[in-house]
């Protein structure tokens, strides 16, 4: 299992990094995109895979009777999505407002439009 | 002492407010500072005397060992005498030479700033501390060299004298860190003690050469002397007071402290006293050639530079006492001979002294001084010069060639004594050239330390007892008995002192003869260390042109490439030197859910990538996140699952949306380029892959989960231990969270009005 968990982060790290050295900036949005999700699912992974329970308790019991999940990298992958969410919609809205700006959304030609 | 030092740099930077309240009288309200610290070392005089050292520390860092050391023993009163004795008449001699300067205020704070770190460096009882101010004094001397900063040849010159001694610095940080561990101590009192421990360790020779470098690169020993004779490009005070009394020095103050831990062997006195020699022998050969001033004087400061290395060298209880002796006498009329030819150059705006002459009328109180500082420079009876002369020559006794190699250089000492002392006064005025006396400021200071030369010849005995003895108890680390004496008794010694002033007074009748040798002997100068100096800087610089236009392409492309490559290869190199791959083990079965949904994201992954549409691959990149929703769920992770699902529908949303104001993608790579790209990318994909598979070995402690699944119900009464986590255990955390949140909608909203603030501007 562990394995094909690798296979599908190493696609994903590959594609994204791919993916940012295009020349279209949306191009490099998507990139960053993949690249969380393989971010995410590597901490998910490395923090050990159980196909336990959630770590959550039920109603009327106050200590789990089996080993959940691990609920830390949990809340930190929590964390993560929300934040590579924020930075995708302010790379986007930067990216959108560089395209106006320039008239370009060619990465190759960002370098030559400083004043 | 701390206070001391405290009060020193606390009028450095008030100097430039007391020059604007009273530009007048600004040096001689601030050599009062220096003043009063000469005044306070001379009460511990006696103290010391009697081989007592005062001592003050406090901790700085305490779990790094750095304490805050300061020691007060006869070598640092040698030097700190120095320093804050020519400190104060310099700062008055100041006053006059730049009068009226709108800048002195500036110079002021330099030289005060740099007199501090001086008397810290030699109070310093710890290695750390000492190297600190070692390295102040090659930044104060920097500024001060490059303090007519309009000049480019300054400029340069200071920038020279800074890398080379800053260079040197680290050189002897090195060295320190060794001795350090070698001795177990930083403070320098206790490693002085562990000289035999040190000198049987293995690391003895390096330290031994990377404080060697150190010492020399600081104190212009050959091959650095070149950035000595560079640096007077200073204005006067400073060159008098850093390039010839004090921070060249500090080198040698630096050997003459380590001498106890490191001296006494083979290694040292071969690498000592050959460097010394050569110094000394090449400072002097130089110096002859010369006719500007300021740069006769510093060849002949570089050649007694050598002379105290070379003694130190020696390292017999004769030599150190000659060198402690030497070093006060040199820095008595080199001071004055500098401050003197300042004065010249301030009044009559000529450098070169071959169109100086006649100034005896018009300047008798610099001829005075010039002829005191002139005499003792060149050994004459009665003067201060010729009593460490004798004591030197002495030393030199079983020593033949070096005997011979001391007369004929003390000749050209002789010759530069009388260039500068006699000279610029004898004779014919040149017509055109117009002198008047210089002001009272600048007349005290060369006249002090050239009486000093004087009278302290007299005085000769109780000076070795006071100050010579205490200094070279340290040195040598035993105790020693000095006796200097003006009248040593009718010997041969005394002949080859009287043979040393014939042979100079010839050497000034040949003058104009040396004077063109060395005009032909100049053209040398491209083979030298100088020209060496140059070529390295500049193809230092070369260099980094070439590797910035390399690398810093102004691409992003480029950038990200240049970021993965290094990760990958720095990841790859650490993984292969951990011993690479281990085997797989406790593998969880696969299940065929989970299968399908790890190749549907992977083909959707592909899809993303390879598509040319903007929508499809978007849309697969969403496909992408709802798998990653499902392993979420698969893996008790529910939370994860919920969060993933909405916030990649926003994503795609808000992608969507944005599409309509971006155009299709329309820029393709070569098709290299994509190759390149490719490849880069899969060697980042594959090294992480490698690694997710290495951390399977990696047992995770789990402490920290198993503390909050145990007690998020208890303390927290949360049954979603998750959300205990998030909101109550590391609410912090959240709390950061959510402001990057706030701040991320604070930009993006701002970029957006802006666009509309731009289009009503249009319209």
């Amino acid at each position: 299992m562990e394995v094909l968990l690798a296979i599908v982060i190493g696609t994903l790290y590959t594609g994204g990094l791919y993916l940012m050295m295009r020349r279209n900036l949306i191009q490099l949005i998507i990139g960053l995109g993949l690249l969380s999700h393989g971010a995410n699912l590597l901490i998910f992974t490395a923090g050990g895979l159980r196909q336990g329970g959630a770590p959550i308790l039920a109603e009327g019991e106050k200590m789990f009777a089996t080993v959940p999940a691990d609920p830390l990298p949990q809340a930190l992958i929590l964390t993560a999505i929300v934040i590579s969410f924020a930075v995708t919609a302010f790379a986007l809205v930067l990216f959108l407002r560089t395209y106006q700006a320039v008239g370009t959304d060619d990465v190759d030609e960002l370098k030559e439009t400083d004043t | 002492m701390f206070t001391l030092l405290i009060t020193c740099f606390f009028a450095a930077v008030l100097a430039p407010w007391v020059h604007r309240r009273v530009p007048k009288y600004a040096g001689a309200l601030l050599a009062l500072v220096p003043a009063a610290v000469f005044a306070w070392l001379i009460r511990q005089l006696p103290m010391v005397a009697h081989g007592h050292s005062v001592e003050q520390s406090f901790q700085w860092v305490e779990g790094l060992g750095l304490e805050f050391a300061l020691r007060l023993d006869g070598l640092g009163l040698l030097f700190a005498l120095l320093i804050s004795g020519i400190g104060t008449l310099i700062i008055f001699y100041t006053q006059g030479y730049f009068k009226g300067h709108p800048q002195q205020g500036r110079f002021l704070m330099y030289t005060i700033a740099f007199m501090a770190s001086m008397l810290g460096v030699v109070l310093a009882n710890h290695l750390l501390v000492l190297f600190i101010f070692w390295e102040l004094t090659s930044f104060t001397s920097y500024l001060l060299i490059g303090f007519n900063h309009e000049d480019e040849a300054a400029r340069s010159a200071a920038l020279q004298a800074m890398l080379v001694t800053v260079l040197g610095g680290l050189f002897l940080l090195a060295g320190m860190i060794l001795m350090a561990q070698a001795t177990g101590t930083w403070k320098l009192s206790e490693i002085v003690q562990r000289g035999a421990e040190l000198q049987a360790h293995p690391h003895y020779l390096p330290i031994l050469i990377l404080i060697c470098i150190g010492a020399f690169t600081k104190s212009a020993q050959f091959p650095f002397h070149f950035w000595l004779p560079n640096a007077m490009h200073a204005p006067t005070p400073a060159s008098a007071y850093l390039h010839s009394s004090t921070m060249v020095k500090a080198g040698i103050y630096l050997l003459a402290r380590l001498h106890p831990a490191l001296g006494g062997t083979g290694e040292w006195g071969a690498i000592l006293t050959t460097i010394g020699v050569a110094t000394f022998l090449i400072g002097a050969l130089m110096a002859i050639g010369q006719s500007v001033l300021k740069r006769l004087l510093a060849y002949s400061t570089v050649s007694a530079l050598g002379a105290m290395v070379m003694l130190l060298g020696i390292g017999t209880s004769g030599a150190i006492q000659a060198m402690a002796a030497f070093v006060l006498a040199h820095a008595l009329y080199k001071a004055t001979l500098f401050m003197v030819a300042g004065g010249i150059t301030h009044e009559t705006g000529e450098t070169s002294v071959d169109r100086l002459g006649g100034l005896r009328k018009a300047m008798p109180f610099s001829f005075t001084c010039a002829m005191l500082a002139g005499l003792s420079m060149g050994g004459v009876m009665p003067f201060f010069g010729f009593v460490a002369k004798e004591v030197w020559l002495h030393a030199l006794g079983d020593y033949p060639l070096l005997l011979l190699a001391t007369v004929a250089v003390g000749a050209t000492y002789v010759l530069v004594g009388i260039t500068v002392g006699w000279k610029p006064f004898a004779g014919q005025r040149p017509d055109g050239l117009h002198a008047h006396a210089v002001p009272i400021s600048m007349r005290i200071g060369p006249l002090v330390l050239g009486l000093g030369s004087l009278f302290l010849a007299f005085f000769a005995g109780w000076i070795g007892h006071a100050i010579v003895e205490p200094a070279a108890a340290a040195i040598a680390a035993k105790d020693l008995e000095v006796h200097l004496h003006l009248w040593a008794g009718f010997n041969k010694y005394l002949l080859m002192g009287i043979g040393t002033v014939a042979i100079g007074l010839a050497l000034y009748r040949t003058r104009p003869v040396l004077l063109k040798t060395g005009a032909r002997l100049a053209g040398f100068a491209r083979f030298g260390p100088d020209a060496a100096y140059r070529l390295i800087l500049s193809s230092v610089l070369k260099f980094a042109a070439w590797q910035t236009r390399l690398l810093q392409t102004g691409t992003l492309r480029h950038y990200i490439r240049y970021a993965v490559l290094t990760t990958t290869a720095l990841v790859a190199a650490a993984f292969i030197r951990a011993g690479g791959f281990q085997g797989l083990e406790n593998l969880s079965p696969i299940s065929t859910r989970i299968a399908l949904v790890a190749v549907l994201m992977i083909a959707a992954a592909i899809f993303t990538v390879h598509s040319n549409s903007r929508l499809r691959s978007i849309l697969s990149m969403g496909l992408v996140g709802y798998g990653m929703a499902m392993l979420f769920t698969f893996f008790g992770a529910p939370d994860l699952a919920m969060t993933q699902l909405v916030i990649e529908t926003l994503t795609v949303i808000l992608l969507a949306l944005a599409f309509s104001h971006l155009p299709p993608f329309r820029h393709g790579s070569s098709m290299r380029t994509r190759g390149t790209d490719l490849a880069i990318a899969v060697g980042g994909g594959v090294v992480v892959m490698l690694l997710v598979l290495a951390a399977l070995d990696v047992q995770t402690p789990t402490a920290v989960s198993d503390y909050y699944l145990e007690h998020s119900y208890k303390y927290a009464h949360g049954r979603n231990v998750v959300n205990v986590i998030l909101v109550d255990f590391r609410a912090l955390d959240t709390l950061g969270e959510i402001t990057v949140l706030t701040i991320a909608a604070l930009g993006a909203s701002a970029l957006l009005k802006l666009r509309q603030g731009k289009q009503e501007d249009k319209s």
